[in-house]
């Protein structure tokens, strides 16, 4: 499989055999120069145990060459962030994305300890933070930052989110909560050995007395301390009922109950701990009875434990799919003497206001929200509109944060900073459409309101029946049937099987970020798909270079070395194509011109050069493209109509030079996800805001049988309406930001990697290994965990039902009641832990995973001996 | 059996014990990383100075043959 995968992300390595590192004595393939160059950080630094250890595959790093921290170094951005004390030592509290598992700790802190000045290196896992400690004169922060960016990692000054907090306060609580449970059941078990063992063969009144109050003991804070949570929620779910008791009263008897929706499964968890507790204590005070405390102990310790895992996985998602980075620099140059305008400084964007005057230089991206005062250049808006096209600004031009500046230096007036912006707003709405999306009810959730109200009406039932015939045992029995069924199995079978899979789909790269994804996923029929960006990397690569017949003395190295030296500094899409051979080369070009969809033109070594399209070159140098350079273009097309192709003309003054095809490339795994998903026999379309020509090819090519081209995201929404009125359950996986409102229609939505943040906070979930093939491998997943789902609530339902007669006769003694009820949570948490582990031929990432596992273990068992 | 009397109390501060212990370990951040800790151990702590000079310098010459080889590639890949 080594053959197919890169070694360091496992990714498809799409026919690429030229780029490789010696790990361990031997040459492993790469699937890009990002990841060769990490790979081979972490190889000379001696760390290549990495690969042994870690059981997650790395992500891909394709960016990591732009990363600029040098923001981080100016005093007063630093100033909130670091503490030094006395001793020059300056402590920082990181958040670093990408963090996977525990070999990731282990290369940071080994791989930053390396660096001079570095006292203290502690990586948290969980929390996805890092601890530095170093000397401040010794090393700038900006280093420590890409010195992460080296091996794979990106850090950021962690920042304060209350969501996260809140989560992290509620975890601790439930641990403490658990600990308690945990260490009262064991004890409270003990003494119920004890107790049953003297009920069989005969125990003196005092020594079960005695049992018994140390077991009320012991039982007391677990329910008081540990169960809290349940009485806690319980209490919600009823009060508004409560209130609405009078108000719906009549409209209940003839449309149903009216607390069915609301009742959760806290009311009859709530009610069997808190009767058991009573019942047992009053028991033991009065010395008669049953008592129940290693019942009530364990299942609150059951509970516990299945919303604890819950929310780990919740605060796990927040975690990743949350942090919305930086997208605004963190300095921007102001003009400190509006007079003059001379003197520029570089200042915090926090200490701007409005009305202050900032320069904006090329290249770069806007902090604030404001008004052209002088210069003229296009403005990339992709944040606002989606489109990449830049957008002509002037004089008088509002501009908004979150822009990129292409080509000319802006003077600015500052109308808005931070929250102020259209950018802030654009968050915030989105913020608030993911809170207010309406969640699906979960199955057991459902089923559990039915449920609840069946038991609570036979519960009433059997008290009645057996208060007329023996109101001695009236309480005990109708105690033991709320034991009995309790819907511990029941309220454990979902939570524990989502724990088990979303863990198992984050190992594979697929984050989870909403409740009902795995539901519905499993019942997708049709996959929509985006093009750009999603089946196709989004980037532009040099594909093809045809010289002009009239370009004598001429290679295709000049012409790439000449076309980068005019595109430098330029952020166009078509830029980015020739920007690795512009740090190779690192020839400059003077005097550049841009024209916003035309083209751009320079000096170089004192030659007029022009790169842009057939018309612009005319335009530019009244010559005349010959017409067989585009013909062979034509000629070509059949070879190359299989890509998003895109074509540019290279000439000087005198004579036209080369043709340059340019292609977006295929995403690695697009070929064998349309096949995968059409052979599970889901339908597979396209739809593209392309034109149809491009979006067509790649159809065919993918062997999509559905696709539009030239798609509005009004006209996208309007497709999967159509569909969804047709009884489709539709997935849709998109980048853009212009997808978002047509992401957020589908049932499902998946976000790549590599979407903006917003793309990302609007879908359900996010596919982080940037694989498509995972998607293939999730929706199994999804179904299998429907189908475990569904086996759980089976077997919790067959074992409550069957059980409640017994209890209704009397016949269940205490100590069957609490046996019947853990195996019966037993069997449900080692059904859902089946997902945990890969079947055999289903994800190959998988297979690797397990590899590394047993290298990381055999290797931990060579270092003992 | 009457030691039953001493023992069970005696139990019960056990317990006690072991319950503020919990809370002290998990007040003091003890418990703040729960995936990064348990797979620690399994790790070699290397140092990194007596790790096989050779076999870096090995692969840093690698890697440094190989880069010329694949620019070349790329070029060829595009006169084709």
């Amino acid at each position: 499989m080594s053959a197919e995968t890169c070694f360091h992300c496992a990714l498809p390595l799409n026919g690429r055999d030229d780029l490789a590192v010696l790990v361990d004595g031997e040459a492993r393939l790469m699937c890009c120069t990002g990841c060769q160059a990490v790979a081979s950080a972490i190889v000379d630094g001696g760390l290549e145990q990495f690969y042994q250890y870690r059981s997650v595959n790395s992500a891909r790093n394709d960016d990591s060459k732009n990363a600029d921290f040098s923001a981080y170094d100016l005093p007063a951005v630093q100033a909130d962030l670091i503490s030094v004390d006395e001793q020059g030592v300056a402590t920082i509290e990181l958040g670093v994305s990408g963090i996977s598992c525990a070999a990731c700790a282990w290369l940071i802190e080994h791989h930053l300890q390396q660096l001079p000045g570095v006292t203290k290196v502690a990586v948290n896992v969980s929390r996805q933070r890092c601890r530095l400690q170093w000397h401040k004169d010794q090393l700038p922060l900006s280093q420590l930052l890409s010195a992460f960016i080296d091996i794979g990692y990106r850090a950021y000054p962690a920042k304060e989110s209350n969501k996260l907090e809140h989560i992290e306060r509620d975890q601790k609580g439930y641990l403490l909560r658990l600990g308690v449970a945990g260490i009262g059941m064991m004890q409270a078990g003990m003494l119920a050995v004890a107790l049953y063992a003297g009920a069989f063969q005969g125990m003196d009144g005092h020594w079960q007395n005695l049992l018994r109050w140390v077991s009320l003991v012991v039982a007391t804070p677990v329910v008081f301390y540990s169960a809290q949570p349940f009485f806690k929620g319980a209490w919600r779910s009823l009060s508004p009922i409560y209130r609405n008791m009078g108000k719906s009263l009549g409209k209940s008897l003839n449309g149903g109950l009216p607390w069915h929706q609301s009742l959760t499964m806290d009311v009859p968890v709530a009610l069997a701990i808190g009767l058991a507790y009573g019942a047992s204590a009053w028991g033991t005070v009065m010395t008669g009875g049953e008592v129940y405390f290693d019942a009530v102990s364990m299942l609150t310790f059951f509970l516990l434990l299945g919303r604890f895992l819950e929310m780990r996985v919740r605060y796990r998602n927040e975690l990743v799919a949350g942090e919305v980075t930086d997208l605004i620099p963190l300095s921007v140059q102001r003009y400190e003497n509006t007079h003059d305008g001379a003197c520029l400084e570089q200042v915090p964007v926090k200490s701007l206001c409005a009305g202050d005057i900032i320069q904006v230089d090329e290249g770069e991206c806007l902090a604030v929200d404001g008004v052209v005062l002088a210069g003229q250049s296009p403005v990339i808006e992709a944040v606002l509109s989606g489109e990449q096209d830049p957008v002509a600004k002037g004089p008088g031009d509002t501009v908004s944060a979150g822009t990129v500046n292409t080509t000319n230096p802006l003077k600015i007036k500052v109308s808005a900073v931070g929250q102020g912006t259209r950018l802030a707003a654009i968050v915030d709405m989105l913020d608030s459409v993911a809170a207010e999306k309406p969640r699906q009810l979960a199955l057991a959730d459902r089923l559990a309101a039915a449920f609840i109200a069946f038991v609570l009406l036979l519960a009433v039932a059997v008290f009645s029946v057996w208060w007329l015939h023996d109101a001695d045992r009236a309480l005990w029995v109708t105690l033991s049937v709320l034991v009995v069924t309790c819907p511990c199995a029941l309220s454990l079978a979902t939570p524990v099987v989502l724990a088990a899979a979303t863990g198992r789909l984050q190992r594979q790269g697929f984050l989870v970020r909403s409740s009902h994804v795995l539901e519905t996923l499993s019942k997708v029929t049709r996959v929509v798909l985006d093009k750009t960006g999603t089946l196709t990397t989004g980037k532009l690569e040099i594909d093809s270079i045809v010289l002009s017949s009239t370009a004598q003395a001429l290679d295709t190295e000049m012409v790439v070395s000449i076309a980068a030296a005019l595109e430098q500094g330029c952020r166009h899409p078509i830029a980015s194509a020739f920007k690795q051979r512009q740090t190779e080369t690192n020839r400059q070009a003077e005097q550049l011109v841009y024209q916003v969809g035309g083209g751009v033109s320079g000096v170089l070594d004192g030659k007029r050069y022009a790169l842009g399209k057939a018309a612009f070159i005319e335009q530019c140098f009244a010559l005349q493209v010959p017409t067989d350079l585009l013909l062979s273009s034509q000629s070509a097309s059949d070879s190359l109509n299989l890509k998003h192709r895109l074509e540019v003309i290279l000439a000087s003054e005198e004579k036209v030079l080369a043709r340059i095809v340019l292609v977006d490339e295929l995403r690695p795994g697009a070929r064998d996800l349309v096949s995968s998903l059409q052979a599970q026999g889901l339908a597979v379309e396209l739809l593209s805001g392309d034109q149809a020509s491009n979006t067509a090819a790649l159809a065919t090519d993918l062997g999509i049988k559905h696709w539009q081209g030239n798609n509005s995201p009004e006209d996208k929404l309007a497709t999967i309406r159509t569909r969804q009125n047709a009884g489709d359950i539709v997935l849709m996986v998109g980048d853009g930001i212009n997808d978002v409102p047509v992401l957020s229609g589908a049932d499902i939505s998946v976000a790549m990697a590599e979407a903006t943040d917003f793309t990302r906070m609007a879908c359900d979930a996010v596919l982080l290994s940037g694989n498509l093939n995972t998607l293939v491998d999730t929706i199994a997943v999804a179904r299998k965990t429907e189908a475990v789902i569904r086996q759980n609530i089976a077997w919790a339902l067959i074992y409550n039902f069957s059980a409640l007669p017994l209890a209704a006769m009397g016949w269940v003694p205490p100590w069957a009641a609490a046996i019947g009820m853990s195996a019966s949570s037993l069997v449900v948490v080692l059904n859902a832990l089946r997902l945990q582990h890969s079947n055999k031929g289903q994800g190959g990432n998988l297979d690797n995973t397990s590899r590394q596992w047993q290298g990381a273990a055999v290797s931990g068992l060579q270092a003992e001996t | 059996m009457e030691s039953l009397y001493f023992l069970i109390p005696l139990s019960m501060v056990v317990v006690a014990l072991g319950i503020w212990l919990f809370f002290w370990a998990v007040n003091n951040g003890q418990y703040d990383d729960l995936d990064g800790e348990a797979e620690r151990i399994l790790f070699d702590q290397l140092d990194v100075n007596t790790k096989t000079e050779e076999s870096v310098k090995q692969a840093a010459g690698f890697q440094a043959k190989r880069k010329p080889e694949s620019a070349q590639n790329s070029v060829n890949n595009e006169n084709a």
